[in-house]
């Protein structure tokens, strides 16, 4: 019979081995940068930085969605759908969009295109519109784009337009005032410079909190921060910088301070691309200033994407 | 008939009695479960992503029963030797083939009665309302669909070697057709001749089982669609799925059976 202490010794030899090569690379695991297990989210363990590729998707799922499934693929024209119509509909971001959104199929090419089109969505509608249901009072069928959102959002938390477009629907269609802030903060938590969602942080204190000095504070940091950062581009982010701007004007001016307004007012007719009606307000508010009579009520804060 | 619905009641018997069935019915079901837990914005109401979710697993599922039940079909009745005394009785090979496809297909068939129960179950729960009319428009295009994987995988399982190379080729050359087969003629036409004819050629002889996929009218509440359309649709399903039946029927009549 062949003895068995030799065998024995070396699994005891190689379960040391393992001990301490273990208590080793675990001390250099806890201090490794690619480490995931610290992080809470599950997408981030399993696939570490490569999720943000799929963010884009998601994002451009949520807006197929919003079209109730009636959506360009790959093949088709996309020129229509270059932004994605949540995101230019809730007016955080600008548009680029051209050509026919509701022809991008174009005209059947042979009898099986004609005929499959009978078994896909061939309507152009918006959800906040109604949707398939064609019901214009229904538009909160918009939350249905949310999941969507939320997982770009997870997949990629430095895509800031996913926090702004869903915070959008989030406060408007669906009257969810305290997820849309609550989805802003951690927007700013992941992007603390974020001027995008700092403004519509501040539309969400104007416009559903009705606290002003707040939404003041958010909208001066924004503009702060789109000054550092888009300034000194050769092709900044006019859109937003008009947004902010426009809406500490007119904020300024409701509350009579006229001199503060007009500063905004002139940095909103720099970046304009309607100089002349910007004008407009600037002459008014020179005009009230040069009046001896208390100031009329200003009127209301514009909705985005009006902006002159 | 009679030969034909025995041999199709035997493969009904097989599908109920293995276990990829139930596998795939309980992870469905786990999956669906799972992802309605997840609390989005704290709103109860969302569920067209659920039902996006469910009906891709019904799909995924339904092609595996399908695929993998039709290509074992023949080519186990050979391995294990039972297909002389088969056919040393009053059955033809026409016979056994065409019970080989019933009984695939109705065994697909009461799969996707169950998979679609759920599926009617869980969006009723969250849509409190049934729109019976468009799932069963739904189940009953898929069914018809499926009529020509199995056709197809059949003619597989007589041409090729192993059941497994059949059932990887099938499920290659229906994946192909449900996520490219809408986009060929659109690829055609901006090639250079004559890869334009060639491709042109292939989009008009491989079958548009795309057309029988209406998930996306489903998910989103459109209005079913017109059944003399759905009509005009199983046609030319079953036109297809006949051939393959030809084809299969050509191949194994001049089959050596040892």
């Amino acid at each position: 019979m062949r003895s068995t202490k030799l065998p024995l010794l070396i699994l005891l030899g190689l379960l040391v081995l393992c001990f301490g090569l273990a208590a080793w690379l675990d001390l250099w695991f806890q201090t490794w940068q690619g480490n995931r297990t610290q992080s809470a989210h599950v997408l981030s363990v399993l696939m570490g930085d490569s999720r943000r590729m799929f963010a884009n998707h998601f994002f451009v799922k949520a807006d197929a969605y919003f079209h109730s499934g009636f959506y360009p693929t790959v093949f088709d024209n996309r020129e229509a759908f270059r932004t994605p119509h949540m995101a230019e509909d809730s007016g955080t971001v600008g548009g680029r969009n051209q050509g026919d959104e509701k022809g991008f199929l174009g005209k059947p090419r042979d009898w099986i295109d004609a005929f499959s089109r009978q078994f896909f969505p061939a309507r152009h509608t918006h959800l906040d519109e109604g949707g398939a249901s064609g019901d214009l009072g229904d538009s909160s069928q918009v939350r249905e784009i949310m999941p969507w959102l939320r997982l770009s959002a997870e997949l990629n938390p430095n895509d800031i337009r996913t926090y702004t477009v869903a915070a959008y629907w989030l406060r408007e269609r669906m009257g969810k005032v305290a997820e849309a802030e609550q989805f802003l903060r951690e927007g700013l938590r992941e992007n603390p410079d974020s001027y995008e969602i700092m403004y519509e942080l501040g539309r969400v204190y104007s416009e559903n909190r009705n606290d002003q000095a707040r939404a003041r504070n958010l909208w001066e940091a924004a503009l702060r921060q789109w000054q550092r950062q888009e300034a000194p581009k050769s092709d900044p982010d006019k859109f937003l910088f008009i947004q902010i701007a426009s809406h500490l004007a007119l904020f300024e001016e409701k509350q009579g301070h006229y001199p503060q307004a007009l500063a905004y007012m002139e940095l909103w007719k720099a970046r304009s691309p309607g100089p002349d009606a910007v004008q407009k307000f600037i002459d008014d508010i020179r005009h009230k200033m040069a009046s001896p009579a208390p100031a009329p009520a200003a009127p209301p804060l514009q909705p985005p994407g009006q902006a002159p | 008939m009679n030969n034909i619905l025995a041999v199709a009641s035997v493969v009904i018997k097989e599908l109920y009695r293995r276990k990829d069935f139930y596998v795939l019915y309980i992870l469905t079901v786990l999956i669906c479960l799972i992802m309605a837990s997840v609390n989005l914005f704290h709103d109860v109401h969302i569920v067209r992503y659920l039902k996006e979710i469910c009906l891709l697993f019904i799909w995924i599922c339904s092609l595996i029963i399908a695929i993998t039940t039709a290509a074992r079909q023949i080519p186990s009745e050979r391995e294990n030797r039972t297909l002389f005394p088969l056919l040393a009785k009053p059955l033809s090979r026409t016979q056994l083939l065409l019970g080989k496809f019933l009984g695939c297909w109705l065994a697909c068939g009461l799969a996707l009665i169950c998979f679609y129960l759920f599926f009617g179950a869980l969006a009723a729960s969250r849509e409190h309302h049934w729109p019976l009319l468009n799932y069963l428009q739904a189940g009953l295009l898929h069914w018809v669909m499926l009529a020509v994987v199995i056709a197809f995988t059949l003619l597989g399982s007589l041409v090729f070697a192993a059941p497994s190379s059949n059932a990887t080729i099938s499920f290659v050359f229906v994946a192909f057709i449900l996520v490219l087969g809408r986009h060929l003629n659109k690829v055609a036409l901006q090639l250079p001749e004559p890869r334009r004819s060639i491709l042109y050629g292939l989009y008009y002889c491989i079958p548009h089982l795309e057309l029988f996929d209406v998930r996306d009218l489903i998910i989103h509440n459109w209005p079913p669609v017109a059944w003399p359309v759905c009509g005009v649709a199983a046609l030319y399903a079953l036109a297809y799925a006949s051939a393959l039946l030809i084809g299969a029927y050509l191949v194994f009549r001049r089959k050596a059976i040892n």
